[in-house]
């Protein structure tokens, strides 16, 4: 239990760094960590699904999407969020998120590997259609721009450093939420589907259940990274919803390490900062971007985080191998 | 809402279909041989029609562009096939060569980019970048060789996202070789012009790719039916380990499979260039298109793609004129529909 402890540790000393050390940063850097932060909540929703449910899904982005558009458009037409109401924001995100979650997974949940990548697949292209084509709703290919700006309510989250902490905050509460969430008896029931679904059937669980319910848990995580998305960026438009977010999603879990958790956080500070950072610095950036998808898939299995792992399996295989040397050195002679 | 509407969005969605077919049916085949889902498939798209264009440029010839093309392409997917998706024996080491390289490549140009008085010029003269990639190279495919890569022919997540990434690798590749401009790839002029029917006129190029799509698909149909390769092919599809059992190689099947699925996909970039356009950005937004096809009609059949690719080219005809707010809707709500109820798609054998 003790190393659980150092992980925990070590998780909650590099958050307090990144607390004190970001807004030391230039606004740049304030910007980039807090954009980075509100698409890890969703990189870590969907670690629900992928790395202890052992769903991949392909349409993550459907609940970011329908979280930041109803943000915007709320913003906009009715003026809601803007005030002390943003606080009122963040569960009618979350409740959208895990309502359509609950609608999707109707379909998605029967299907299984290569069958449950299309459908949902399929089903984060029937948002990005909406999103794409509903000019009346979704301003269409323009999207919606805030023309509110941020919420000022006592405190002014138009200042980038307000935002950052408060984005801050609701990426921690997710982490300890979701920690916490898979550290209860559900969650051992979701890693027992995800290594063996029948044994779990066997035993009289309901397995369909669990699913919906992970991905409904996942869905809401998704619609709060939405809302928050909303208000980093300034501006919703359908490249929120187009199948390269869900894929980056996909992405950012993996090159961290899926079922870990902050996996998906540590993943998305790495992508965005590619993104964002090197295009700043070259035109060929996504050649960067390319190889670390080819690299990542290639030579990290189980992502950065199971690289300590990988290191001592190769060291014990190489003591192994010096002990056999040992001990039939003798008997050569 | 009279005759001549439905007439000419029919009209326009059967052509539309015909040029899905080109590209679902490679994808369907992909899958179904090799169950791998690849997701650079609309890059090969969007590539064929740069091809076409160089061609177009260099040479003058529209007729000459669609064989370089379908070639060019067909052997990017079988390299791709071969050294990344399922790499044997030497091949292994080509592709940590071409990776040690790459990654060479990217430290050399940065280190050009962060130290410019480090190392002299931007890009310098390519002797000296090609030398001091090989002094870099050598160290990582070192590494590289050290390191076991992951086998990633039976993990769907992780073919997709191999996928992506290429697909982005070549999504810059093009921007570079071809800047981001939209073009045009202009027909012959034999084939621009229109057929009067009926008091409808019809233009002749669209006719050309349902007829076209037609003599395709019949003779890949032929092939597929009443040749040996064929027949080998639909074993492969349906249960590859015993065809492999009664000694079909299926590793040469799937290679070949590849091959024609990527050339395909370029021919039909080539042929769609000329009312799509051939422009940035085009192989994502043929990459879902291509799967509702593949879904609809079922994963791994032929008929299944062409029936797959003419709902999805009515769909997406009638949906923009009758509802154009709901255009993209009508085409993937039916696809969800159909993985919901029949998870094998319309045709599929499973």
């Amino acid at each position: 239990m003790s190393t659980q402890n150092l992980k925990i540790a070590i998780v909650i000393v590099c958050l307090l760094a990144l607390l004190v050390l970001v807004p030391m940063g230039n606004s740049f850097v304030v910007l980039l960590a807090t954009r980075a932060m509100a698409f890890a909540i969703l990189a870590m929703s969907l670690d629900i699904l992928l790395g202890f449910t052992g769903l991949a899904s392909l349409g993550q982005a459907a609940y970011f999407g329908v979280g930041a558009y109803l943000t915007a458009y709320l913003a906009n037409y009715y003026g809601f969020g803007l005030k002390w109401d943003f606080w009122l924001m963040i569960p009618i995100g979350m409740a959208v998120g895990g309502a359509l979650a609950a609608l999707f997974g109707l379909f998605a949940i029967r299907a299984t590997g290569t069958y449950f990548l299309m459908i949902t697949l399929a089903l984060g292209q029937c948002v990005w259609g909406l999103a794409y084509r509903w000019n009346s709703v979704t301003g269409g290919d323009n999207g919606i721009t805030l023309k509110g700006g941020r919420p000022q309510f006592g405190i002014d989250l138009t200042n980038d450093i307000n935002f950052f902490y408060l984005t801050f905050a609701f990426f921690a509460a997710t982490l300890f939420a979701l920690y916490v969430l898979i550290r209860s008896p559900f969650g051992k029931s979701l890693l027992g589907i995800r290594e063996r679904e029948l044994r779990m059937r066997i035993l009289g669980y309901n397995v369909w259940l669990h699913k919906y319910i992970a991905f409904i848990i996942a869905g809401a995580f998704g619609g709060l990274s939405g809302v928050i998305w909303a208000h980093a960026n300034g501006i919703v438009t359908p490249e929120t919803v187009v199948l390269t977010t869900s894929v980056d999603a996909l992405l950012m879990t993996v090159l961290g390490g899926a079922g870990t958790l902050v996996g998906g956080a540590i993943g998305s500070a790495i992508v965005f900062g590619l993104r964002e950072y090197v295009s700043t610095l070259v035109p060929w950036w996504q050649y960067v971007l390319g190889g670390v998808y080819v690299l990542t898939i290639l030579y990290l299995p189980s992502g950065l985080m199971g690289i300590p792992e990988r290191v001592r399996q190769w060291r014990n295989s190489q003591k192994k191998r010096e002990t056999t040397k040992m001990t039939t050195a003798p008997s050569s002679h | 809402m009279n005759t001549q509407f439905w007439v000419v969005q029919a009209f326009n969605g059967v052509s539309y279909g015909a040029l899905l077919f080109l590209v679902g049916a490679g994808l369907s085949l992909i899958f179904g041989v090799m169950r791998i889902v690849n997701l650079s498939h609309g890059s090969y798209f969007l590539l064929g029609g740069y091809v076409a264009l160089s061609v177009i440029w260099i040479t003058g010839s529209w007729a000459l562009s669609i064989p370089i093309a379908v070639i060019a392409i067909a052997l990017v997917g079988l390299v791709m096939e071969r050294l990344f998706l399922r790499p044997e024996g030497r091949a292994k080491n080509i592709r940590d060569a071409l990776i040690a390289l790459g990654i060479a490549l990217i430290i050399r140009l940065s280190l050009g980019r962060l130290l410019p008085q480090m190392i002299p010029g931007q890009i310098g003269n390519i002797v000296q970048v090609t030398l001091v990639v090989a002094i870099i190279a050598v160290p990582i495919y070192l590494v590289l060789q050290r390191i076991s890569a992951v086998a990633i022919e039976a993990d769907t997540l992780r073919q997709v996202l191999m996928t992506v990434g290429f697909a982005f690798l070549f999504q810059q590749a093009a921007l570079d070789l071809w800047s981001g401009n939209p073009f045009d790839i202009s027909p012959p002029p034999a084939l621009t012009q229109s057929v009067s029917l009926g008091g409808m006129s019809f233009p002749l190029y669209r006719l050309f790719m349902i007829v076209g799509a037609l003599v395709i698909g019949i003779l890949l149909w032929l092939a597929m039916e009443k040749t040996r390769m064929g027949a080998m092919v639909r074993a492969t599809v349906d249960d590859a380990q015993m065809a492999r059992g009664v000694g079909i190689d299926t590793n040469k099947i799937s290679m070949f499979i590849f091959a024609l699925g990527a050339g395909m996909a370029a021919l039909g970039g080539v042929i769609g260039g000329a009312f799509l356009g051939v422009y940035p950005g085009l192989d994502f937004e043929m990459l879902p298109i291509a799967f509702a096809v593949v879904i609809i009609g079922g994963m791994g059949s032929l008929g299944g793609a062409a029936i797959g690719a003419l709902l999805v080219g009515l769909a997406d005809n009638f949906g923009k004129a009758l509802f154009p707010e709901l255009a993209y809707f009508t085409l993937y709500a039916p696809m969800v529909l159909i993985l919901a109820l029949k998870p094998t798609g319309l045709f599929g054998r499973d």
